[in-house]
């Protein structure tokens, strides 16, 4: 419960999207408002992804309600840098403002890539470009930033530094994100509220209260991952895992 | 023990990594001069068939009315270098190519654009590049008499056609082949159609087109040579066809070797393009 709800940036009302007679999306209700880190989290074919690509505008064979106000920015899984383009050019793309030049230099200075903004992004490491994915993401100012799971190729060392550049550009622009990723651990770190996805539809949900930086080892993030983990199908080590993975916490 | 045989292995050999092997004498490690004498005995084949070539002529062995020797050819270029026809001939020659390079060149890519940008567009026209792509078209000369006369156009017309079909082919596959999540990222960027072309989709078809664009060039030399056969009054064909009346071989030897000197000329040219067109690859290429 929410004392005080600020402006929606999203609202998603009985979305539906089927892949031939499979239904991925079924009837699903999502708020995002302004400012929140939302992590999505889901097993594999859970509709993650479908949903994320939905808000993106990507996916227009989606039924049901689907209302995005401001600017949308998407960084996907695979940096998806045009690779003949040279990183700051792959930040300014799409930037219509005569100062386009100027605001991409700012963006990789505070993606700390300053360094790389001549380079090709070929020659980039996993990090570097997802950086730089990143910079053309917060470029564009977003209202709604969607990462769909874009860790996940990272080593690990590399993902905790860029997990904690992810919170600081969060912190000093404030979008609203949803952070589609498979990752327990991940969503417990970064985000305000959990999601989970199952059956098409938000089955469990869970807000966060711990400050950040946030340790693994902080009580309610152990109580919380084990449930996490319970309603992903997974269940902590050493206890059988539930027939079926809760539903009933489904907030609404 | 005997140097040759040493030295023959030394010039086999790529300059051999690590230590050298025990028991054999050391040695300075320096590949490039020999590198460069392996170079130079590449040249000993060709340079002992010219030599044949022109003992054999000088002697009377090969008669001039067959093929001319090496000297009187080089003699041979001179004059017509001097004289100004070999100049005039060339000029004619690419021009008749550049311009049917131009044009064939445009109408390939820009069909290509149309048919690769849209279902309809393929649709429309695909089928027809397809036919016409199995007409021989050398068997076209004919028609094209009979349609153009015996001017400038057949020929120019021959080449735009021969050039046209590897640069359709090649750029309808590059506009394919452009990875889709590149054009999902320009939908995320908002990129309208104007920009998703022209940031997205020609220049992930470039490198493909540049194959076109190889292809075709030496197609195009093709085409102008056995257009140049027909019927010419002026031109490297012409000056060929004229030197077969007179028996003049040296002049017909000389308008071959410069069709091949302006075939690999223009390749080079395609390649520089290349390199400095597709910088961006050398990250996994090296360089």
């Amino acid at each position: 419960m929410e004392e005080r709800l600020p402006r929606r940036v999203a609202a998603v009302r009985g979305l539906t999207r089927r892949f031939g007679d499979r239904t991925v999306l079924d009837e699903l209700d999502l708020d995002v408002h302004a400012g929140e880190f939302i992590a999505l989290l889901g097993r594999s074919g859970s509709g993650k992804s479908t949903l994320l690509r939905a808000l993106a505008g990507l996916d227009r064979d989606v039924e049901g309600g689907l209302e995005v106000t401001g600017t949308v920015a998407v960084a996907f899984q695979e940096p998806r840098l045009v690779p003949w383009k040279r990183v700051e050019a792959n930040v300014a793309l799409g930037l219509a403002a005569p100062d386009a030049a100027a605001r991409a230099r700012r963006a990789l200075e505070e993606v700390e890539l300053t360094g790389r903004a001549g380079a090709w992004p070929l020659t980039l490491s996993g990090g570097e470009a997802q950086r730089a994915s990143l910079a053309r993401a917060l470029v564009r100012e977003p209202e709604l930033l969607l990462l769909d799971e874009p860790f996940s190729a990272l080593d690990a060392l590399t993902r905790i530094t860029v997990h904690r550049l992810v919170l600081r550009l969060w912190a000093a622009h404030r979008p609203a994100v949803l952070l589609v990723t498979h990752d327990v651990d991940e969503a417990l770190v970064l985000a305000d509220r959990v999601l989970v996805l199952d059956g098409g539809r938000i089955a469990h949900e869970a807000a966060i209260s711990a400050g950040r930086p946030r340790h693994r080892d902080h009580p309610e993030l152990v109580a919380l991952r084990a449930r996490l983990l319970t309603a992903l199908g997974v269940g902590p080590e050493g206890h059988p895992v539930p027939d079926r993975p809760l539903t009933a916490e489904a907030g609404r | 023990m005997s140097s040759p045989a040493l030295e023959v292995q030394a010039a086999r050999e790529p300059a051999p990594p690590g230590p050298p092997a025990p028991g054999r004498p050391p040695r300075p490690p320096a590949p490039r001069p020999s590198a460069r004498r392996k170079a130079w005995r590449r040249w000993i084949s060709p340079l002992v068939v010219v030599v044949l070539w022109q003992v054999a002529s000088a002697t009377g062995l090969l008669p001039e009315r067959l093929l001319a020797g090496p000297a009187t050819i080089a003699a041979t270029t001179v004059d017509l270098v001097t004289d100004g026809t070999l100049p005039t001939a060339i000029a004619v020659s690419l021009q008749r190519v550049a311009i049917g390079f131009v044009l064939g060149g445009l109408a390939g890519v820009l069909l290509a654009l149309v048919a690769g940008l849209s279902r309809a567009g393929e649709n429309a026209v695909d089928p027809l590049m397809q036919m016409l792509r199995a007409l021989p078209f050398f068997g076209l000369i004919p028609l094209f008499i009979l349609w153009f006369g015996i001017g400038e156009t057949p020929k120019v017309t021959l080449v735009a056609l021969a050039v046209s079909f590897p640069l359709y082919l090649n750029t309808f596959a590059g506009v394919r082949g452009v990875d889709g999540k590149l054009a999902e990222l320009a939908r995320t960027l908002e990129l309208g159609r104007a920009a998703l072309i022209r940031h997205i989709v020609l220049p992930g078809a470039l490198p493909q087109t540049l194959v076109g664009l190889r292809q075709s060039l030496g197609v195009a030399w093709l085409a102008l040579i056995v257009a140049e056969q027909v019927n010419a009054d002026a031109g490297l064909g012409y000056m060929i066809n004229d030197a077969r009346e007179f028996l003049r071989t040296d002049v017909i030897v000389v308008g071959l070797l410069v069709y091949s000197a302006l075939g690999l000329l223009t390749d080079a040219v395609v390649r520089l393009l290349e390199r400095r067109a597709l910088s961006w690859r050398s990250g996994f290429l090296g360089e």
